[in-house]
């Protein structure tokens, strides 16, 4: 079973996102997602100043097996890639709500993380995914 | 719910992820397939195969039966054990399946044919072989371990009795034996050292266990197919199918021309592809982009035309992206690929990627 921290929210593709002390907003793929894709090989993290809009594809992730598109679960603006990444894909699988970090983002309506899942409704989510 | 082998629970209970291979729930990987591909290149690792159809050839002129089958020759197997690849054809020319068979004496061959392929195997084995007279036996009660790696025999040879061990050392590349219940072959589809050993389903998991405590790893289908790209092997389904011939994939030298008047199936077809000059040939490509090479992929020659892509992936070994292309002849050391709606070039190099552990190709 995947690890599904109960801090965090979600979306039905994969993206969890956690909100800062300071407003910003971090978003990477949850353990499901990793375990799913596998090794990661490559991460295209966003450049600092880009602006996303939520369901926009904001990164990509490609492990040995496929290539798999991030979707932003908010708009707003990119404070930070985790450039990391770029050496460590593997980050993700070592550690995918931790070091594993993709993007932050400064939101243009907090409205849109609180209307995230919670880990109560992502689990149900996963579980209704695999049967 | 798939097919499963003898060796699926044992799977399950070390944390396999499982996928659907051909019909059969196969590991895909025990938690990462880097690590396990490179278990395999630096140590040793073992793959569960029990999904192969190991096939008995039986019959006084089984080997005359074989020379009309197989587009390789079987005459060139003069001791007992030896093994040869080979495709086997439709009369147009087109791949069937592509498998290792065995010369054990002179009234029976061994075979090991793909999982997926199985049931259009076993028909046209039967087809054919009745004009002579041999048996076609599907040997289901045997499992099969693949056992590979630089570390492989000595660590598989430590969990067998030892007068087996003894001849299981001894074995050269590419021969097979016949060892009591255990059939111990020099093979595999790593491109390193090892064995693919046959024994009865009711001890797979013992041996699989003995592997495991010897400190073998077990690795999924992942791995083996990271590793069997670098090491330069076609996948059937994939590089190779009934709409394509050996010749436009990659496989010229399994093909025995000679003697000349061997009459193997699929032979007038492959000599009047070899006169055409609009060919396709089957090459290996490398990426120096931070891109990956899947499958299906648009291949672009400039000036000269397009290809696809049939097989890529990321190479743990080289950490660069490798695959294979089926491209027009004319294809010279450059193309481009189409990778998520970017064009990416890429380097048209000859396979192996990798052997013996070793980079095979320039970087």
């Amino acid at each position: 079973m995947s690890n599904v921290p109960a801090d965090l929210r979600y979306q039905k593709s994969h993206e969890w996102a956690r909100l800062e002390a300071d407003g910003t907003i971090t978003i990477g793929i949850s353990d499901h997602a990793q375990q799913a894709l596998g090794d990661l090989v490559f991460v295209e993290a966003p450049e600092p100043g880009r602006h996303v809009n939520a369901g926009e594809t904001c990164a990509v992730v490609e492990s040995v097996k496929a290539a798999s598109d991030v979707y932003s679960p908010v708009s707003g603006e990119v404070v930070a890639g985790n450039a990391d990444l770029g050496g460590q894909p593997e980050l993700i699988n070592s550690d995918p709500y931790g070091a594993g970090w993709i993007m932050r983002v400064r939101p243009d309506d907090k409205a849109q993380f609180a209307s995230m899942l919670d880990a109560k409704a992502y689990a149900a989510a996963l579980a209704a995914e695999t049967h | 719910m798939g097919l499963r082998t003898p060796l699926f629970d044992t799977h399950v209970a070390a944390g396999a992820r499982t996928v659907d291979f051909g019909g059969w729930d196969m590991p895909v990987n025990y938690g990462s397939q880097i690590e396990e591909h490179h278990a395999v290149r630096r140590d040793a690792g073992m793959f569960d195969v029990s999904h192969m159809c190991v096939v008995d050839l039986r019959g006084d002129r089984v080997r005359d039966y074989l020379r009309r089958l197989l587009a390789n020759d079987v005459a060139k197997l003069t001791q007992p054990g030896k093994a040869l690849y080979s495709c086997m054809l439709r009369e147009n020319g087109g791949v069937i399946d592509d498998l290792i068979v065995y010369y054990m004496n002179d009234h029976w061959y061994r075979m090991v044919v793909n999982a997926g392929t199985r049931d259009k195997d076993l028909e046209w084995l039967r087809q054919v072989a009745a004009g002579y007279g041999v048996a076609v036996e599907p040997r289901t009660e045997l499992a099969m371990i693949a056992v590979q790696g630089p570390n492989a025999r000595a660590k598989a040879a430590s969990v067998m009795p030892p007068e087996i061990a003894q001849r299981a050392l001894e074995i050269g590349p590419f021969f097979g034996i016949d060892a009591g219940s255990l059939f111990i072959a020099r093979t595999g589809y790593t491109g390193e050292d090892g064995f693919e050993i046959m024994l009865p389903a009711e001890h797979v998991v013992a041996l699989w266990q003995g592997l495991r405590i010897a400190g073998v790893a077990p690795c999924g289908l992942g791995a083996r197919d990271t590793l069997r790209l670098e090491a330069g092997m076609n996948l059937y389904g994939n590089d190779m199918d009934e709409t394509t011939s050996p010749l436009e994939s990659g496989l010229n030298w399994t093909i025995a021309w000679d003697p000349q008047d061997r009459d193997f199936i699929g032979r007038d077809a492959l000599a009047a592809q070899q006169a055409s000059s609009d060919t396709r040939k089957l090459v290996g490509l490398l990426v120096e982009d931070r891109a990956v090479l899947r499958s299906h992929q648009k291949v672009i020659v400039a000036a000269v035309g397009e290809g696809e892509v049939t097989s890529g992936t990321f190479s743990p070994t080289l950490q660069r992206s490798i695959g294979f292309a089926r491209v027009p002849a004319r294809t010279g050391d450059r193309c481009e690929v189409e990778i998520r709606g970017k064009l990416v070039p890429a380097r048209v190099v000859r396979p192996p990627f990798v052997r013996h552990g070793e980079v095979a190709i320039a970087l």
